[in-house]
C-alpha cells in the first residue's frame, strides 16, 4: 500500500454504537447447537450411525434372505457362514442371519419399551418428589414416602425381582419388561429429583417466584425444560442397559422363550456347541450385543457433552 | 539478563465452537526481584499466558503456535517433561486462580507442603516437616504445629490461599506466579495476602507475576504492568507510567471506569461501552476497535504494532503512529489524579 | 426523604444445620431504609448480607423480629396484600448466568412478571418488552435470543429489565456487579443510578467493592458476623469511621494511585469466626485491636452517636 493510501486510513471512523453493542455469540436455538455439537463429536456420530444401521437391519434384515427365523431345514444344520447362509445355520438348520435380526427386533423392543417405562415412572415420581420437597409439611411427607419406596427398591437386586416374577408369571417378553422396569425407574427418579431440587434454588426460579409466576408456570417453563437434557441422556443410557439385562436373563434361561429368539437366547443355545467349532452361533449375537451397547453408550456420552452448558460456554462469555 | 523472557507467545485452543485464539503475540520480561502485574478483562488471556509459562497448555486441545519462553536464558518450550518438572515447583511455582479447590481434601495440610519438599529437595522427613511448619508460620498462620496436622476443610478461604502460597514458596523459587490470589477473598484478608507477597519479594528477592483485575492491587503491589485485551498485550509500562501517562485507549477506559475513593462529588462513572470481543472470531484489526472512541479506519484493517512511547513503555495503538491525527490526550484522567 | 420504606426490628435469621447446630446468619438487625435512597450494605463474605437481603425481600421469613414495608408487617399479610407487596419488592441477583433461565428467550424472560400479573397482553405486551429493553440499553431485536448469547453485563441488564417490568418500588440488588468485568461494572452501575431517578426506586445495594458502594450509596451499613456494626451517610462513614472494624475495612482498600505513600494500614489478624459459634459479647472482639474486658462480657448496644450515625461498640458508650 502506498504511503498516501495508507495515510487516508488514519482518520476517525464514524461512531457506530450498534457495532459495540453487538451480540457476541451467533443466535442458535439450544437444540440446534446440541445437534451441531453431536455432529462434531466423532464418537457420538459413530454411535448414532451404528444405531441407525442396526435399526435398519432389524427392520429389513430378515427379509433380505429367503429363510425365516424359525424355518428348520434339518439337512442343512450347523453350516459355517457362506454365500448362501451369511451367518451360517444352527443345529436345527435355521438361518443365523435371519435369527440375529429377528432377535434384534426383540432385543431393541425390550430395550426401548423398558427405557420408556423407566422414563414415565421415574420422571413422574422424581418430579413430584423433588417439587414437593420443602413445600410445607404435606409436601415433605409426600417426598419422604416416595423416596422411601425408591430406597427400598434400590436395595433389592433385580435378579431377585425377576426370579420372584417368574414364579408368579410366565417367562416371556412382557415379564422381562415388567421385571426390568419394576426396579429400573428408580435411577431415573433419583436423578430427576436431584435435578429439580437443585433447579428450585436457582436464582431464576427464585426470581420467577418473586415476580409472581404460578406453580404451573414454574414447573412448565423453568423446571421441566431444564431437566429435559439430563432425562434424554439418562434415557440413552438405560436402553443399552435394558438390552444387556435382557440378554443376560435370556442367557440364564430366565428370559424370552421359544419360538421367540433374542440375542441372549441365541447365545445361550450356542454355548454348548462353540467348543465343537461352531463359533458363528455365539459370535454374531454376542457381536450385536456389544455393538449395540457401544453405540448407545457412545451416543449418550456425546449427548451428555453436547448438552453440557459448560461446553457451550467455553470461549464465549 | 532478565529472569524470564516471553517472546511472541501465541496460544490456541480447539473447541467445539471453533478455534479460540486465546493469546496472540505476547512479549514481556521479568527481572530479578520485580513484580509484574497482568491486568485485563475476563477471558483476555491472562491465565493462559502464565499457564504456557508453566507448561500447562495440554495437547490436543491447547497448542502453543509459536513463541519463546526463556527462563534464565533456557528455552522452556524445548525442555523435556523431566527437565521441566525439575524447574517447575522448584524454581518457578504457581498459585492457581481456583486454589480453593486445588488442595487435596483428604491429605493433611502440612503433609501437602512437606511432600513438595521431599520431591524437590533431598531432605529427610523430619527436616521436611520442620521446614513445612516454618512455612506455615511464615505465611502468618498461628499455631503452626497444630495446623500441620489439620485437613483443608478446617481452614478458612484466606488460610487455604495462604497454604497454597506456602506450598509454592516451599522450595524458595526464583519466580512466583500468582493467578488472582486475592479475587475470592475479602479486603481485610486480601490485605494480609498482599502483605505476605510483598514481604517475600523484599526478603528473598523473589520475582512475582501477579494476575489481577483490581487496579488498586496493581498500584500497591506492582513494579511493571502488562495490560491485556482480547488475547493481546495492548500496553506495557511501569506502574507509575500506567497511572500518570497511560497511552492505550483501553487503559484510559479502565482508569476512567473505576470510582475514585478519595473523590468527594459523585460524578457519573465513564464506562467503556460495548462488550469484550468474541475470541472465536476476533475483530480483524485492533481487538479494541469496536469499543474504541478514537478508532480510525486503519484500526479495522490492521492489527497495530507495538509502538514505543517512552523508555520501557510500549503501546499497541495506532494513535502513536506518525500519520495519526493528534486528537487524544488523557486529560480526563489527569484531572482526576 | 426521611420517610422510611423498610423498617426492620431486631431481625434474626437462623438456619438449623445438622442435629443441634444453628447458623446465626443474621442475628438481630434494626435499621430503617428511607424512601428514595440507596442503602449500601458491605461486610465480609459470610457476614449475612445476602440472607438479610433475602429476608427483607420476603424470600425467607425471619426467625425472629419483623420486617415492615410501608408500615405493614410483611410476614403477616392478607393474600391480596402479599401479592401486591411481592410485586413492589424485587431482587436483582449476583450471578447474571444463574439468574436467567437458559431455555427461555429474552422476550419471555422479561415478560415473566407482566404475564404473571396480567399487566399487558398481545401487542401491548410486545411494546412493553421493547420499551424495557430500550430502557436498559439493549436493542429490541434481541427478544428471540437466548441468554447464553449475551455477555455478562448484557445478561445483568436483561435481569434488570425483568424486574422493572412489574414496576417495583424497592429493589434488593445483591452484588449486581461483582461478577462483571471492571469495564462493564460502570455500565450497570450507571444504569441502576439512572433508573433510580426515572422510576422512583429505593435500593438495598449489597456489595464487596467498597469504592463502588461508596459511589452509589447515600448511606452505608457495615455488617460483621450477622450484626450491623456501623451505619452512616457514606461520606461520613468514609471520612470518619467510628467502629474499629469499619476502620480496618476502609484502610484495607487498595487505592489505585501509586504516588500515594504506603498508608498506615490496619491489618486485622486472624479470620472471622464461624457464625455457628460466634464469640460472646462483641462479635468482633477476637480480631479487634481495641478490645477491652467488657467486650467479651456484654454485647455493645446499637446506638446513634451522631445524627444519623449509628454504631455498636463499647468505645462509644
Ligand atoms: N483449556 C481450555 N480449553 C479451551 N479454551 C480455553 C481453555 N483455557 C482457556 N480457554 C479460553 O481462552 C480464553 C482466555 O482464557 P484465560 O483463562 O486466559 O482468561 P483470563 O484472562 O485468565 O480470564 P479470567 O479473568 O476470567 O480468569 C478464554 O476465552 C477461555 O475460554
Ligand atoms: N440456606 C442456608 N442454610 C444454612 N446456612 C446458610 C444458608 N444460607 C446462608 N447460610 C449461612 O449463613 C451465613 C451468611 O450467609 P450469606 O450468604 O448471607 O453471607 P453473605 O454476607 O451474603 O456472603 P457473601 O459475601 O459471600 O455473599 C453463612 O455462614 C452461610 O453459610
Ligand atoms: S488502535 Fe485504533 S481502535 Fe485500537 S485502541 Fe488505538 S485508536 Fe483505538
Ligand atoms: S466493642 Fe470492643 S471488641 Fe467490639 S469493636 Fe468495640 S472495642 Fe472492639
Ligand atoms: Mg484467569
Ligand atoms: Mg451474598
Amino acid at each position: 500500500m502506498s504511503r498516501e493510501a495508507r495515510e487516508l486510513l488514519f482518520k476517525p471512523v464514524n461512531k457506530k454504537e450498534s457495532l459495540s453493542e453487538q451480540i457476541i455469540r451467533p443466535s442458535l436455538p439450544i437444540w440446534k447447537e446440541t445437534a451441531i455439537n453431536i455432529l462434531k463429536n466423532k464418537l457420538a456420530l459413530f454411535g448414532l450411525v451404528l444405531i441407525l444401521i442396526i435399526t435398519f437391519f432389524a427392520i429389513a434384515g430378515p427379509a433380505m434372505v429367503p429363510y425365516s427365523a424359525s424355518e428348520q431345514e434339518l439337512t442343512k444344520n450347523n453350516l459355517a457362514p457362506s454365500s448362501e447362509h451369511w451367518f451360517g445355520t444352527d443345529d436345527l438348520g435355521r438361518d443365523v442371519w435371519a435369527r440375529t435380526w429377528q432377535g434384534a427386533r426383540v432385543s431393541l423392543t425390550i430395550g426401548l419399551v423398558a427405557a420408556l417405562l423407566d422414563l414415565i415412572i421415574g420422571v413422574t415420581v422424581g418430579g413430584i418428589s423433588g417439587y414437593m420437597a420443602g413445600k410445607g409439611k404435606r409436601g415433605d411427607r409426600i417426598d419422604s414416602i416416595l423416596m422411601r419406596i425408591v430406597e427400598v427398591l434400590y436395595g433389592i437386586p433385580y435378579l431377585l425381582v425377576v426370579i420372584l416374577l417368574m414364579v408368579i408369571m410366565e417367562p416371556g417378553i412382557i415379564t422381562i419388561i415388567i421385571a426390568l422396569s419394576a426396579t429400573g425407574w428408580v435411577g431415573m427418579a433419583r436423578i430427576v429429583r436431584g435435578q429439580i431440587l437443585q433447579l428450585k434454588s436457582q436464582d431464576y426460579v427464585l426470581a420467577a417466584e418473586k415476580l409472581g409466576s404460578s406453580h404451573a408456570k414454574i414447573i412448565g417453563k423453568h423446571l421441566i425444560p431444564n431437566t429435559m437434557g439430563i432425562i434424554i441422556v439418562n434415557l440413552t443410557f438405560s436402553v443399552p442397559s435394558a438390552i444387556f439385562s435382557e440378554s443376560f436373563l435370556s442367557f440364564l434361561g430366565l428370559g424370552v422363550q421359544a419360538p421367540f429368539a433374542s440375542w441372549g437366547t441365541m447365545a445361550n443355545d450356542a454355548l454348548g456347541v462353540v467348543i465343537g467349532g461352531q463359533w458363528w452361533r455365539l459370535f454374531f449375537p454376542a457381536l450385536m450385543i456389544s455393538i449395540t451397547m457401544f453405540a448407545f453408550n457412545a451416543f449418550g456420552d456425546g449427548l451428555q457433552d453436547a448438552l453440557d452448558p459448560k461446553v457451550r460456554k467455553k470461549g464465549g462469555k | 539478563m532478565s529472569l524470564l523472557k516471553v517472546n511472541n507467545l501465541k496460544v490456541n485452543f480447539k473447541t467445539y465452537g471453533g478455534t479460540i485464539r486465546a493469546v496472540r503475540n505476547v512479549s514481556f520480561e521479568v527481572d530479578y526481584g520485580e513484580t509484574v502485574a497482568i491486568v485485563g478483562e475476563s477471558g483476555s488471556g491472562k491465565s493462559v499466558t502464565v499457564q504456557a509459562i508453566m507448561g500447562l497448555i495440554k495437547k490436543p486441545a491447547g497448542e502453543i503456535e509459536k513463541g519463546n519462553i526463556l527462563f534464565k536464558g533456557k528455552e522452556l518450550l524445548q525442555l523435556s517433561q523431566k527437565q521441566l518438572r525439575e524447574i517447575k515447583g522448584k524454581q518457578i511455582s504457581m498459585v492457581f486462580q481456583d486454589s480453593m479447590t486445588s488442595l487435596n481434601p483428604t491429605m493433611k495440610v502440612g503433609k501437602q507442603i512437606s511432600e513438595v519438599l521431599l520431591y524437590h529437595q533431598h531432605v529427610s522427613k523430619q527436616e521436611a516437616k520442620a521446614r513445612a511448619i516454618e512455612m506455615i508460620k511464615e505465611v502468618g498462620i498461628p499455631n503452626a504445629e497444630r495446623r500441620y496436622e489439620q485437613y483443608p476443610h478446617e481452614f478458612s478461604g484466606g488460610m487455604r490461599q495462604r497454604i497454597m502460597i506456602a506450598i509454592a514458596l516451599a522450595c524458595n523459587p526464583d519466580l512466583l506466579i500468582a493467578d488472582e490470589p486475592t479475587t475470592a477473598l475479602d479486603v481485610t484478608i486480601q490485605a494480609q495476602v498482599l502483605g505476605l507477597l510483598e514481604g517475600i519479594k523484599e526478603n528473598k528477592n523473589t520475582s512475582i507475576i501477579l494476575i489481577t483485575h483490581d487496579l488498586g492491587v496493581v498500584a500497591e503491589s506492582a513494579d511493571k504492568v502488562i495490560v491485556m485485551y482480547g488475547g493481546m498485550m495492548v500496553e506495557k509500562c511501569s506502574v507509575q507510567e500506567l497511572f500518570s501517562n497511560p497511552n492505550h485507549p483501553y487503559t484510559w477506559g479502565l482508569l476512567e471506569s473505576i470510582p475514585n475513593v478519595s473523590n468527594k462529588d459523585k460524578e457519573r462513572l465513564k464506562p467503556i461501552e460495548g462488550s469484550p470481543p468474541d475470541l472465536f472470531s476476533p475483530p480483524k484489526g485492533c481487538p479494541f476497535a469496536p469499543r474504541c472512541k478514537y478508532a480510525m479506519d486503519i484500526c479495522m484493517e490492521e492489527v497495530p504494532r507495538l509502538y514505543d512511547v517512552a523508555d520501557g513503555h510500549s503501546s499497541r495503538c495506532f494513535l502513536n503512529d506518525e500519520m495519526a491525527p493528534n486528537i487524544a490526550t488523557f486529560s480526563e484522567v489527569e484531572e482526576r489524579v | 426523604m426521611n420517610q422510611e420504606i423498610i423498617k426492620t426490628t431486631n431481625v434474626k435469621k437462623h438456619y438449623a444445620i445438622g442435629k443441634q447446630q444453628v447458623v446465626r446468619s443474621v442475628d438481630g438487625i434494626s435499621i430503617d431504609i428511607y424512601q428514595g435512597e440507596t442503602f449500601g450494605l458491605v461486610g465480609e463474605s459470610g457476614s449475612g448480607k445476602s440472607t438479610f437481603g433475602k429476608t427483607i425481600a420476603g424470600l425467607t421469613n425471619p426467625t425472629d423480629g419483623s420486617v415492615y414495608y410501608e408500615g405493614n408487617n410483611v410476614n403477616n399479610l392478607s393474600k391480596k396484600e402479599r401479592h401486591r407487596i411481592n410485586r413492589e419488592i424485587q431482587i436483582i441477583f449476583q450471578d447474571p448466568q444463574a439468574s436467567l433461565n437458559p431455555r427461555m428467550q429474552v422476550g419471555d424472560i422479561i415478560a415473566e412478571g407482566i404475564d404473571a400479573h396480567g399487566l399487558a397482553k398481545g401487542k401491548a405486551r410486545k411494546e412493553r418488552i421493547y420499551d424495557l429493553l430500550e430502557r436498559v440499553g439493549l436493542n429490541p431485536d434481541v427478544v428471540k435470543r437466548y441468554p447464553h448469547e449475551f455477555s455478562g453485563g448484557q445478561r445483568q441488564r436483561i435481569g434488570i429489565a425483568r424486574t422493572l417490568a412489574v414496576q417495583p418500588k424497592f429493589i434488593v440488588a445483591d452484588e449486581p456487579i461483582s461478577a462483571l468485568d471492571v469495564s462493564i461494572q460502570a455500565q450497570v452501575l450507571n444504569l441502576l443510578n439512572d433508573l433510580k431517578d426515572s422510576e422512583d426506586l429505593t435500593y438495598l445495594f449489597i456489595a464487596h467493592d467498597l469504592s463502588m458502594v461508596k459511589h452509589i450509596s447515600d448511606r452505608i451499613g457495615v455488617m460483621y458476623l450477622g450484626n450491623m456494626m456501623e451505619l452512616a451517610r457514606s461520606e461520613q462513614l468514609f471520612d470518619n469511621p467510628k467502629h474499629p472494624y469499619t476502620q480496618a475495612l476502609l484502610s484495607a482498600i487498595p487505592v489505585p494511585d501509586p504516588t500515594l505513600s504506603k498508608r498506615d494500614r490496619i491489618v486485622l489478624q486472624g479470620e472471622p469466626p464461624s457464625p455457628v459459634n460466634p464469640p460472646s459479647g462483641c462479635k468482633f472482639r477476637t480480631r479487634c485491636p481495641h478490645a477491652m474486658e467488657i467486650c467479651s462480657l456484654e454485647a455493645p448496644m446499637w446506638k446513634e452517636i451522631h445524627a444519623d450515625h449509628w454504631t455498636a461498640c463499647h468505645l462509644y458508650s
